[in-house]
């Protein structure tokens, strides 16, 4: 059986935060028309057209600022980053990698994809989850770093 | 103009949403992908709200041919399941695990200072980059 970590599990929190997301996503479609992917609002601005980066560039300040908002009002919860260097830049190019080939990530496939009851972004999450899942696996209990 | 207004506050909106929830943190993110260890089912309450907003927006937005400010709906068209999505979502994954970071809490910690993140988010780019170039390299299909 599976032991629930009681002392990091955020219920409410994390409930409020998934719907603070899904009204971004579901204000993003029902004003601009477009899925919030953030993988491929962020790819697209590396194969520029024409008239269609002022968007990406306004969605991507929004993300990248919103620490700097909630500073106003409260301390920014503290982020811990276990991983090294040499495994941050590897996770880094198959994040970047992986999602333009995937089509999308978590905000797209998962938040949106299943939103919109995609058998695609459904194939797409149950994949990267499952991918996750056994990588987690194998570096805490079979390699134990 | 206000296509960039409303994309600003879409991506504010998001980013709150992801520092709320607690996934900005990959602790916590690493914590709901070891089901072998101590499980933190957090994440699964962010997917859950998320998508029970997103339920009644996409519903909403099926019906619509323009956007409530007069735009295209651009909605996905592609229902194919085949090797470039399964292979990408694959490698999405595992490098997910072996960080914690997905794009969007990538480049939120990266506005919170995170210097791990903003090797992270470069690391990202040059693979976005790498798609990019082999992408262009290949004859088109």
């Amino acid at each position: 059986m599976v032991d629930i970590a009681w002392n990091e599990f955020t219920p409410w929190a994390s409930l409020a935060g998934g719907i603070l997301i899904g009204l971004a996503a579901g204000s993003f479609i029902l004003l601009n028309g477009r899925i919030a992917g953030i993988s491929g609002i962020l790819g697209g601005l590396l194969a520029p057209t024409p008239g269609d980066t002022g968007w990406r560039v306004s969605f991507i300040a929004g993300l990248v600022g919103a620490p700097l908002l909630w500073l106003l009002a409260a301390d920014v919860p503290v982020i811990e980053v276990e991983a090294g260097y040499p495994a941050l830049i590897i996770a880094g190019l198959l994040v970047g990698i992986g999602t333009r080939y995937g089509s999308g990530c978590t905000s797209g496939h998962g938040v949106c994809g299943l939103s919109r009851l995609s058998p695609r972004s459904l194939a797409a999450t149950v994949t990267f989850m499952a991918a996750g899942f056994a990588t987690v696996f194998l570096i805490r209990h079979v390699i134990g770093v | 103009m206000k296509y960039s207004l409303a994309a600003f506050a879409s991506g504010l909106i998001f980013g709150l949403g992801l520092i709320l929830s607690g996934m900005a943190n990959p602790e916590k993110v690493l914590g709901f992908l070891d089901l072998a260890g101590l499980w933190d089912p957090s994440l699964a309450f962010v997917m859950g709200g998320a998508i029970l907003v997103g339920l009644v927006a996409f519903g909403l937005a099926r019906k619509r041919t323009l956007s409530f400010l007069g735009f295209d709906m651009k909605l996905p068209t592609s229902s194919r399941i085949d090797k470039r999505l399964m292979g990408g979502s694959l490698l999405f994954g595992v490098g997910w695990g072996i960080a914690g970071f997905c794009p969007g809490p990538g480049l939120v910690a990266l506005g919170a200072g995170e210097q791990k993140a903003a090797v992270f988010v470069a690391a990202m780019l040059a693979g976005m980059a790498i798609y990019e170039w082999i992408e262009r390299r290949r004859p088109s299909t």
